[in-house]
């Protein structure tokens, strides 16, 4: 469903992707593990169409993101890290609006919003303004959002960031099913070790711009010798990721989302 | 098509939501009207011109279009800000729609702000030629919103970050405003303001909404009309070609 060969992106001196290769089977919830700062976000946005690839070659659903961006897009849906709802319009507006996005038929549009709303939980605030909803809300929505136009593949960028354990229990739970009844491939970024562990078919482990290791997370331990994924991305990277440690990117993204939370008030 | 009129529907959804900026917005052409109307009215009547509050009341109503429709385009930038800039950029469809979905809003927006605006000054005292003025000055309306949209998506895809907005407030729409004859008339001017005023698009503008509501053109509604339209399509090239370039 994926493919990519070599792929590189250099941003001036930096090298913030390295010959990196790998492949996503169909209906496969594969994740990309690796601290900030490693590329996931980067290597994302080039498969979405986002950023042109320095040099390599990508495939999804056999289609060249760089020749043919706007097919390509059809095929994915994707959460991004940061928020990008309209915190001005309703639920239900916000999904209708991307369905139109989507040339989703009318019809179709309208079966598809309420089935998805109700999956996730949001159906009774559908006519709720985004703006009155808690980040859970927020990612929830906008991972129906990402669906709504069928998509065969599922892009979730650090999906999980700034939400608390339950939201993340939950979150994992609605994607696994979904990943289970309409087999959408899923492709996701991550730095939670135990979300890697137990939801992802395969992971790609990624530092420095390059995948150190990639297999099931149960290869992964076998070929360390590790008894958790944890171990196992100690003994590959020499490094362990935490949370304290996130880079200062990802501290302007929290002052951001604090920011605006204040806007709100 | 559909997806053009979703983001049209979105920007006057957002408007319509927002009443107290409506109100606020409509605060600052009242205050020109009212202050400057009644303030200068005797001296403008001393010099044989007339009611200064007739004079004014299309200036503002055409500076009530210009604020709306920039800050319209810059509104961008908070789409960038909260992210669903991202969202629109992303979706399987040409930029080009996207550009001119938001542009045809915030003209629109734009739109009803002027009306509004028009019927404060009837509150206060303007008086129109005739009915027959309305669908001329509406044309008018709609030029200058047009134009001041499409030179906002412009600034909005340029600019980054909300920093560079008092700059564009301060030595862009101020200036366009001033130099619009919005105040004053345009006949008998320094030579050197003469020009300066030829060369700001809203001075058409509003020549040819007074052109259109009390018959007192001074360049003329024809031309006024063909330069408009002119820029209406210069701009709207422009707006398209910045938008085509912003990088997430």
């Amino acid at each position: 469903m994926i493919k990519v060969q070599n792929l590189n992106k250099t941003f001036g001196e930096i090298k913030a992707v390295v010959d990196v290769s790998f492949e996503v089977r169909p209906g496969e919830i594969f994740a990309f593990l690796g601290p900030n700062g490693a590329g996931k976000t980067t290597t994302i946005q080039m498969l979405t169409t986002l950023l042109r690839p320095t040099s390599g070659a990508m495939q999804i659903d056999g289609l060249d993101p760089v020749t043919h961006p706007l097919e390509v897009r059809r095929r994915f849906g994707i959460v991004f890290q940061d928020p990008s709802l309209d915190q001005e319009l309703t639920a239900y507006e916000n999904m209708d609006l991307h369905g139109v996005l989507y040339h989703v038929p009318r019809k179709l549009r309208h079966e598809r919003i309420e089935l998805l709303l109700k999956l996730f939980e949001l159906w009774d605030r559908r006519k709720s303004f985004v703006k009155t909803f808690s980040g859970g809300m927020r990612r929830r929505l906008e991972i129906a959002r990402g669906l709504l136009h069928t998509p065969k593949i599922l892009f979730l960028d650090e999906p999980t960031l700034g939400l608390d354990p339950q939201s993340r229990n939950q979150l994992w739970t609605h994607v696994k099913h979904l990943n289970e009844t309409e087999g959408v491939t899923v492709f996701l970024t991550t730095h939670y070790m135990d979300e890697a562990d137990r939801v992802a078919h395969r992971v790609a482990i990624i530092d420095h711009g390059k995948i150190v290791a990639q297999g099931s997370s149960a290869e992964l331990k076998a070929q360390t010798g590790a008894d958790t994924l944890e171990g196992a991305f100690l003994k590959l990277t020499g490094t362990t990721i935490r949370d304290e440690a996130a880079g200062s990117a990802d501290a302007m993204r929290q002052m951001a989302r604090m920011w605006s939370r204040g806007q709100r008030r | 098509m559909n997806v053009i009129f979703m983001l049209w529907l979105r920007e006057v959804k957002r408007y319509l939501r927002s009443r107290s900026q409506i109100i606020a917005s409509l605060g600052q052409p009242l205050l020109y009207l009212l202050v400057l109307g009644f303030g200068l009215g005797a001296v403008f009547r001393q010099a044989g011109q007339g009611s200064y509050l007739q004079f004014v009341a299309p200036g503002v109503i055409g500076m009530g279009i210009l604020f709306t429709s920039i800050f319209s385009g810059i509104g961008l930038l908070w789409d960038r800000q909260f992210g669903f800039l991202k969202e629109t950029l992303v979706a399987p469809v040409p930029r080009l729609q996207i550009m001119a979905g938001r542009t045809l809003g915030g003209a629109t927006v734009a739109m009803i702000q002027g009306a509004l605006v028009l019927v404060v000054c009837v509150i206060f005292g303007f008086r129109p030629q005739s009915v027959a003025a309305v669908p001329l000055a509406l044309l008018f309306m709609a030029l200058i919103a047009i134009v001041f949209s499409a030179l906002g998506t412009a600034i909005g895809s340029t600019l980054r970050d909300m920093q560079g907005f008092q700059l564009i407030m301060n030595f862009l729409v101020m200036p366009i405003f001033f130099l619009s004859g919005a105040l004053f008339p345009l006949a008998n001017l320094p030579a050197a303001l003469t020009v300066a005023t030829r060369l700001d698009p809203l001075s058409y503008g509003v020549d040819g909404l007074r052109g259109a509501f009390i018959d007192a053109a001074h360049i003329g509604v024809a031309l006024d009309v063909l330069v408009l339209g002119v820029l209406a399509m210069v701009f709207v090239m422009l707006g398209a070609w910045a938008f085509s370039r912003i990088q997430v």
